[in-house]
């Protein structure tokens, strides 16, 4: 996938211009939030268990050579293959080299946000295979030619009657006239068609939500079923997932289960959890006959060693865009890369470079609710203000920016001047703003006053205020 | 195929690189004995209070838990109501008489001959299957989840392929938490505990995917029934 983070100012004027965006952003995000508080509420030790998460998941990344190694040697023990990829390009090279040694021709996907990190199905299709999306979401976009802009939820940004019109131009070998008014209905059209693709494809392929090294089983978590389809009906199951998810046994896996889907969607847990291990086993009726795991790193590793390893603690549940304003005003695409929301920030710098995804963690305003609902405590906005750093050494901060840092930096360090500059400016605001004390248009702030009046300051400064209320309080013996 | 078959080194490149980021050394017995431990001693997080308190009816709980994702709870002493009370759902739910299950003992002895017209088949699950018979080896109660291993005796494919899931639940085995389940499979008499596929089934097969609105039955099982046996 092509990046444009660093066009995310203008991807996000036009965003919030898009009326059908805003339709759709108007209540989805919303009510997880407060499915995720119910589901929350209904577990009154949520947060000692985000504690213990976070320490098994540190334990994990602090053994996680060891662990990865374990789970590889019982992976092959139960008859699979394990694929090691440094890159997004040599992911793609063992899966198509999977494919092609099984005569592949259709492939079927369940929902993996590392496939679209390593731009899977674009090198799939370049090599004349079909593939086809299973995950209802990802196949409506799959039609859109769109990425998803969640990581759990990818078409959100659609409403109901792009869908419609969607299947009704894609789906023209249906009867022109037939109903699509009922989401049920639209469901049932995709159900019908995905089904013929289940039962004829070659090889099926499925993220991994966890890897464990106690038995070398991957994870899925699904509602839909589409997964579980995607890997039993193929002769070949290959996982496409990355050195960061293992961890050490089925009893670490459940921990981290209770707390992604009520952090995720509000559910107590999904309809689906599906732990594959190896292929099928003999006398087994139905499975795959083949079992392929790809471990890519794709700069993982390195991020291990900075200061953003807490940000590979991630379990990809989705909280923190679900909870961020700037992800609810804008929406998943303005971020430009595969990975939306403030975890975007904080990933997308790491694989894609401070070049491109810079911007990034500058589209936050710290609010902390991100951090706040984090399942896996991860401390977003500190990670995203070491991005900041980064970008400000490396001098990818634009000329104003800095020079403007550099000003306030300047002035911020000599009281004196800094109190009598605003106190200069506190009374000539004052002055300028007349009767009105507010300001319709101001230099270097259209951005505020193109939608609202700035308050112009009342003449006196803040420091002066507080020493009026000071001497005051003395003066009568009362702290209030 | 050989086990690995990675670029030249990737693996070798990659581990390295993780060791390096971790300041670790590739032969760290300490370190190792840390990992072993850990799965060897396979610590569990504190179980949810709502199956931890002394005198949880676990049973009411594992029911109450999934009725509220959507499924429906039948209760049967022993086995020989269990085909009536399959009749009486698929009948309800405007199903044909039709089923298909694997070799499982249990599902085995059921007499559908019992019910007139039932017709029953075994094996995988074809494409026209209208209905799917599996036996869960647990029944977990904090959430009310089935737990289901794949094999002869459970295809995994007949809880997915067809409209309507039909899981048999022993009431003996209504554990606490997933941990718990989990034990059981460690004991199942196999040489390799884990079967190709576990499956844990909360509820039919949904989506929210179209403009957020919950539409069950997307890929998946439009209905799901589980029937808790008290003779299992």
């Amino acid at each position: 996938m092509q990046p444009t983070s660093h066009d995310f100012k203008s991807n996000a004027r036009t965003a919030l211009a898009d009326r059908q965006l805003q339709e759709a952003l108007s209540g989805i995000p919303g009510g997880l939030v407060a499915q995720r508080r119910a589901a929350r509420d209904r577990l009154p030790e949520f947060d000692d268990l985000r504690d213990y998460g976070r320490d098994l998941r540190n334990h994990a990344l602090q053994h996680l050579d060891i662990y990865l190694e374990r789970y590889e040697q019982a992976v092959t023990e139960a008859g699979g293959h394990v694929h090691w990829a440094s890159t997004g390009g040599d992911a793609c090279a063992a899966i198509l080299r999977i494919c092609q040694g099984a005569g592949a021709q259709l492939v079927t996907k369940g929902k993996s946000m590392v496939s679209e990190e390593i731009g899977l199905n674009a090198n799939l299709e370049k090599a004349g295979l079909e593939v086809v999306e299973t995950d209802l979401g990802e196949y409506i976009l799959q039609i859109r030619h769109e990425t998803p802009s969640h990581i759990i939820a990818p078409a959100i940004h659609l409403t109901q009657g792009q869908v419609e019109a969607d299947f009704r131009r894609e789906h023209s070998q249906l009867p022109k006239d037939r109903r699509l008014i009922d989401p049920a209905e639209l469901v049932d059209e995709a159900r019908q068609i995905l089904r013929e693709k289940f039962l004829n494809a070659d090889v099926g392929i499925t993220g991994a939500n966890f890897l464990i090294a106690e038995t070398g089983s991957s994870i899925i978590v699904t509602n839909e079923g589409n997964g579980d389809l995607t890997q039993s009906l193929a002769k070949v199951h290959i996982v496409i997932t990355s050195v960061d998810k293992v961890v050490p046994t089925f009893n670490d896996a459940a921990a981290l289960l209770r707390l992604l889907a009520r952090s995720a969607t509000g559910q107590e847990i999904t309809s689906y959890t599906t732990f594959s291990t190896g292929p099928r086993r003999a006398g087994d009726p139905d499975g795959p006959e083949q079992y392929h795991v790809i471990l890519l790193d794709n700069g993982r590793s390195e991020l291990l060693g900075t200061e953003f390893r807490e940000v590979l603690r991630c379990i990809r549940c989705g909280a923190c865009m679900n909870h961020c304003p700037v992800y609810n005003a804008v929406g998943g695409h303005a971020y430009g890369w595969v990975y939306p929301g403030p975890i975007g920030a904080v990933l997308n710098p790491g694989m894609i470079g401070i070049k491109e995804a810079g911007n990034l963690p500058n589209a936050s305003t710290f609010c902390g609710r991100c951090e706040s609902v984090c399942p896996m405590h991860i401390p977003l906005p500190k990670l995203m203000r070491h991005w900041r750093e980064r970008e400000f050494l490396e001098g990818e901060t634009p000329f104003v920016t800095r020079l403007a840092l550099k000003s306030w930096a300047t002035l911020a360090r000599q009281p004196w001047a800094y109190h009598a500059l605003s106190r200069l400016m506190s009374r000539a605001m004052k002055f300028a703003s007349g009767r009105h004390g507010a300001f319709t248009w101001m230099p270097f702030a259209s951005g505020w006053t193109g939608g609202r009046n700035f308050p112009a300051p009342q003449g006196k400064t803040f420091q002066e205020l507080w020493a009026a209320r000071e001497k005051q309080a003395a003066r009568t013996g009362r702290t209030q | 195929m050989k086990p690995t078959n990675s670029p030249a080194g990737a693996r070798e490149s990659i581990l390295s690189k993780i060791r390096t980021s971790l300041g670790a050394s590739e032969n760290d017995d300490a370190r190792t004995a840390a990992a072993e431990q850990r799965i060897t001693a396979k610590p569990r997080a504190a179980a949810p209070l709502r199956v931890a308190e002394t005198g949880t009816d676990l049973l009411a709980r594992f029911k109450d838990e999934l009725q509220r994702q959507l499924a429906t709870v039948a209760e049967v002493a022993t086995a020989t109501e269990i085909p009536a009370a399959i009749a009486g759902y698929l009948h309800a739910n405007n199903q044909p008489l039709r089923l298909r299950h694997g070799a499982d003992a249990y599902l085995s002895s059921l007499d559908f001959s019992s019910v007139e017209g039932f017709e029953t088949a075994r094996g995988a699950a074809a494409p026209d299957d209208s209905a799917g018979l599996s036996a869960a080896f647990a029944g977990i109660a904090e959430t009310g989840t089935m737990a289901l291993a794949s094999g002869p005796d459970n295809p995994v494919t007949l809880g997915y392929l067809p409209d309507t899931h039909i899981i048999i639940v022993p009431k003996t085995r209504i554990v606490a938490t997933f941990e718990d389940a989990f034990e059981l499979l460690r004991e199942r008499p196999s040489a390799n505990p884990m079967p190709r596929t576990l499956n844990l089934i909360t509820g039919p097969s949904r989506t929210a995917d179209i403009g957020g609105r919950i539409v069950i039955g997307a890929h998946g099982p439009r209905r799901l029934l589980a029937i808790l046996a008290g003779d299992l």
